[in-house]
Order: C-alpha cells, then sequence, then structure tokens
C-alpha cells in the first residue's frame, strides 16, 4: 500500500528537515562548542594599534584583532559578563572586542586625546577620561551612543582641564581628577541625563594618577607638583579632601622622574598599602589605618607598578628608565626584596593570572610576553608580541576600580 | 677656533656625523617610546605637550634643547642630561622639526 507507506516517508522527511533547520539555527550540530572566558585576556600592541587575545590556561595566543588606532597609551576593561572588552585608546578611540569572536565590534571615536576609562558597578556605562577636549565623556556600554559629557571646566576662564584617574565608584558613580585644575569631581551617574557632579577643589598641585582601594572606600590622588596625596573618603564623602604622607619626600634631592608611576591596582595587603615613590628609589609602606607611613623598601629604580599577587605574600616590582629591565619581588613578610628578575629591556606591565600561580609579563624591547611561574619564579612561557604594553585579563571584570 | 665657532651656530649635519647610526637608531626608539608616553607616539601630546613642527616652530633650537637637558622645574618633565649628551639632543630637535634624515 503506497498510502501509509508514503505519508511515513512524508513524516520521516521532515522530521529530517527540522534537524536540519535546527543545526543551521545554532550553528553546526557537530561542532557546538560552548566556551567560558574566565581565562581569556589581552595584551595591548601599542605601536601597530592592535590587541592579542590570550587564553592564560593554554597560555597562547587565539586572536588578534587590528584597527584600534594609537594605543601609545591604551587601558581596557570588561563587560560583566567577560564577553566584551573595551579598549581606550591615546587618540579618543573607544573599542569594543567580541572577544570569544575575536572581533571589533564597535568602535567610536569619542574625543581627540584620551588616557583611559571605567565600566560602571552595574557594567552598563563606560566613561572615558579625557585629555582633549578635557573631561569625561560616558557610553551606553552596550550601543556606545554617548549618554553624558562632562567637561572638566575649572576656574573662572572657563579652561577644561586634562582629567586622570579615573575609577568606577559603588553607587553608579565614577570619580576622576582635574590634572591642570588640582580638583577631584565626583559623578553620580544614577540619572545619565543628570548626573550629579560634587566637587573638592584645591586639593594639590598637578595630581598625576589616582586609584581606589579594593572595595572602592578611598579614593587617592598622587600629586607630582608637591608632597603628599590627596585622600577621598567614599564613605563620608561629605568630610572631603584630606592629605596624606605631607611629609614624605621633604628636604631631599629627588631623581628625575623618566616615568610617572602607576597607582591603578595599588598593593593593599594586611591593612598596609605598597606604594611607588616618585623621583626615589624606594617603594612606600602605608598604614591603611592612620595613612601615616610605616617604612621603605629600598629598590632597584624608580617603581612604576607596585602589584601585590592576588594571596598578598609577594609584590611584584617594575622599574624606570634607565632601570626599566628588571622586575623585583618584595617578600610582604619580611618587607625585603627575595628576588631579581632580568626579562629585558622594556618591562611595561605584570598581570597575574585570576589566583596568582603565574604572571604575564610584558618586554617591549625585545617583543615578546613572559609567563612566569610565581613560586619558583621560571619562565614557563614565551609569547611574541609586538611592542607588548598593558595586559589585561578577564578577572578584572569583577573588581571595583578596574 | 673654527670648531667652535661651528659647534655655536650649530646645526651643521657634520657636527651629527659623530653619533653613530646604532645610537641615533636607539635615540629614535627613546622618543618614540619614553618621550612618547607623555607626548604620545604621534607627538600629537599627553599629558605632555604635543611636539608637532608647527607648535615648535615659536621656540629657538637652543631653548628646546635646553627644556630637553634640563627639563622644566614645577613640571613632569624631567632632565634628560644624564641619559642624553648635548650633540645627541642637538640632533633630536633636528628629528623633531623633520630636518634630519632618519636612519
Amino acid at each position: 500500500m503506497a498510502g501509509p507507506d508514503s505519508t511515513q516517508q512524508g513524516g520521516k522527511t521532515m522530521i529530517f528537515l527540522r534537524i536540519i533547520a535546527l543545526c543551521a539555527a545554532v550553528g553546526a550540530c557537530a561542532s557546538v562548542e560552548y566556551k567560558g572566558s574566565g581565562d581569556l585576556g589581552v595584551i595591548i600592541e601599542r605601536a601597530v594599534g592592535s590587541v592579542l587575545i590570550v587564553n592564560t590556561t593554554t597560555r597562547s595566543k587565539i586572536a588578534r584583532v587590528e584597527g584600534l588606532g594609537d594605543l601609545s597609551h591604551a587601558s581596557a576593561v570588561y563587560s560583566r559578563d567577560e564577553h566584551y572588552v573595551y579598549v581606550f585608546g591615546r587618540d579618543g578611540g573607544l573599542s569594543k572586542i567580541d572577544i570569544l569572536a575575536g572581533k571589533l565590534v564597535n568602535r567610536v571615536v569619542q574625543g581627540d586625546n584620551a588616557i583611559g576609562g571605567a565600566v560602571s558597578q552595574d557594567g552598563r556605562l563606560i566613561a572615558v577620561s579625557n585629555y582633549t577636549p578635557g573631561g569625561v565623556r560616558v557610553f551606553d556600554a552596550e550601543t556606545l551612543k554617548m549618554v553624558a559629557d562632562i567637561p572638566a571646566v575649572y576656574g573662572t576662564e572657563g579652561k577644561a582641564s586634562k582629567t586622570v584617574g579615573l575609577v568606577d565608584a559603588p553607587g553608579r558613580r565614577f570619580v576622576f581628577t582635574l590634572y591642570d585644575g588640582g580638583e577631584i569631581w565626583l559623578a553620580d551617574l544614577n540619572d545619565p541625563a543628570k548626573p550629579v557632579i560634587t566637587k573638592y577643589k584645591d586639593i594639590g598641585s598637578l595630581p598625576y594618577d589616582a586609584l581606589i582601594t579594593p572595595g572602592g572606600h578611598y579614593y587617592i590622588a598622587g600629586l607630582f607638583g608637591e608632597d603628599g596625596m590627596a585622600l577621598l573618603d567614599l564613605w563620608k564623602p561629605e568630610a572631603g579632601v584630606t592629605r596624606i604622607l605631607g611629609d614624605y619626600g621633604k628636604g631631599s634631592e629627588k631623581l628625575p622622574v623618566y616615568k610617572m608611576p602607576h597607582l591603578e591596582g595599588w598593593a593593599v595587603v594586611d591593612g598596609k598599602a605598597f606604594v611607588p615613590a616618585v623621583g626615589r628609589n624606594e617603594v612606600l609602606i602605608i598604614d591603611t589605618a592612620t595613612w601615616k607611613q610605616a617604612g621603605s623598601i629600598p629598590v632597584h629604580g624608580q617603581p612604576i607598578f607596585v602589584a601585590a599577587r592576588p594571596d598578598g605574600r609577594h609584590i611584584w616590582v617594575n622599574f624606570a628608565l634607565p632601570n626599566n629591565d628588571v622586575i623585583q619581588i618584595i617578600d610582604v613578610a619580611t618587607n625585603s626584596v627575595v628576588k631579581e628578575l632580568t626579562p629585558g629591556k622594556g618591562v611595561l606591565h605584570m598581570e597575574f593570572t585570576p589566583r596568582g600561580e603565574e604572571v604575564w609579563v610584558s618586554v617591549r624591547d625585545i617583543d615578546r610576553v613572559l609567563v612566569y611561574d610565581t613560586a619558583d619564579f621560571h619562565v614557563v612561557k614565551e609569547l611574541p608580541a609586538d611592542k607588548p604594553s598593558g595586559i589585561f585579563f578577564t578577572s578584572r571584570a569583577h573588581r571595583i576600580g578596574l | 677656533m673654527v670648531v667652535l665657532a661651528l659647534c655655536l651656530s650649530a646645526f651643521s649635519t657634520v657636527l651629527f656625523a659623530d653619533i653613530r647610526s646604532e645610537r641615533q637608531t636607539e635615540l629614535l626608539y627613546l622618543l618614540d617610546h619614553d618621550c612618547g608616553s607623555c607626548h604620545g607616539m604621534t607627538r600629537k601630546g599627553g599629558l605632555g605637550s604635543p611636539l608637532l613642527p608647527s607648535l615648535l616652530a615659536e621656540r629657538s633650537d637652543d631653548a628646546l634643547a635646553s627644556i630637553i637637558l634640563d627639563g622644566i622645574p614645577g613640571t613632569p618633565m624631567p632632565p634628560w642630561r644624564p641619559l642624553i649628551n648635548v650633540e645627541e639632543t642637538r640632533w633630536l630637535v633636528r628629528i623633531l622639526r623633520n630636518k634630519e634624515e632618519k636612519p
């Protein structure tokens, strides 16, 4: 009987076609593969304007994304799902990259000269700090459409200041500092159409960078034009900015500073902050209960990054010219240098894997990223990279201020 | 005396013959990457001023050389004298003005 057979045949065909349609909808049946991004990261290639997407488990490069403009001083933040990275370029470029697909998905040039950015606590806003035009611009993280423009106008002449030290703070706020104006601004973006700005004036001369402590309690700006640092307690913002470490450095000749230290990612361990000294070959120890200096550790050169391994036991330090070929490791238990490494000239950045068993080090002048085992300090892997600078792993996605 | 006069008037390329091409490459690398960290790799400025030829035109060679060698007190511009000598500085000024062939 042809009837029932053909009906059955027709049914099978229909099921088969449905399977094909389903396969087409999800990609390819045989190769459906779910990928996490918790062990991914990016490395900035500063001279050629590209980033490498890397995997820290396999210690390998998985993609290169090009065409990101001038990355001579670039930084990056992550979406909270660790799917996208936002890269901030010197030329004002704000690029959104899908790190799973290895593709640039959106890019806007939002200013003429920029110095970094931040992502809001809820991940919905991206803020960019500009030298030109001075101020901060805020964008929708999804579309990169501008939602707020905050020119950093100070004084009486209507001039806009270069802005530095932009970080996110709890409560959908951003904090940043006016380099020329000597002010700290706290911007509440709960309603992006109407940012509420609290300004703290006369915080000191030439604040060059700032940081927020882990957890977001204190915002601290480093001053270049005078001794000391400016501290804003975000639990008591009404108390205003106070000066800390005011006595530091007075009365002795300072060395020329060939590279400004970076304050981001300040090492805070067991109630002590380890801070790069400006113009001195020292790491300062500060008691975070009193914000007074509790000691100093002599090191090989002027520190740039003072980065704590995630467990806090060791602190890795790199240096400015002419000592930028060396890394020293400080043991927090004894406050002394326990190891010195010489990766090569132009050590620019160090990024620990999320739990700190390894650290990735960019060495600009040899076009290499070296991966060190942090327990025995041997090199476990070398990866080629074109003039590598900043390294940013996805674990930053869940940390305030990074 | 002739030599001295030449030095004072400066900026004859003959004067720069003593800078080995290896050193010239080092100096250009320093300019791109280390000066570039404040002034931008394209020299359009950053925390430091832009260093484009049109903006440098208003300053004399001596003034620019003195800023490079001794820095600008009260600002982040450091004195580069410990790392670069006078002759090398004058060569860099010419590079900044686009008056020198790159090696």
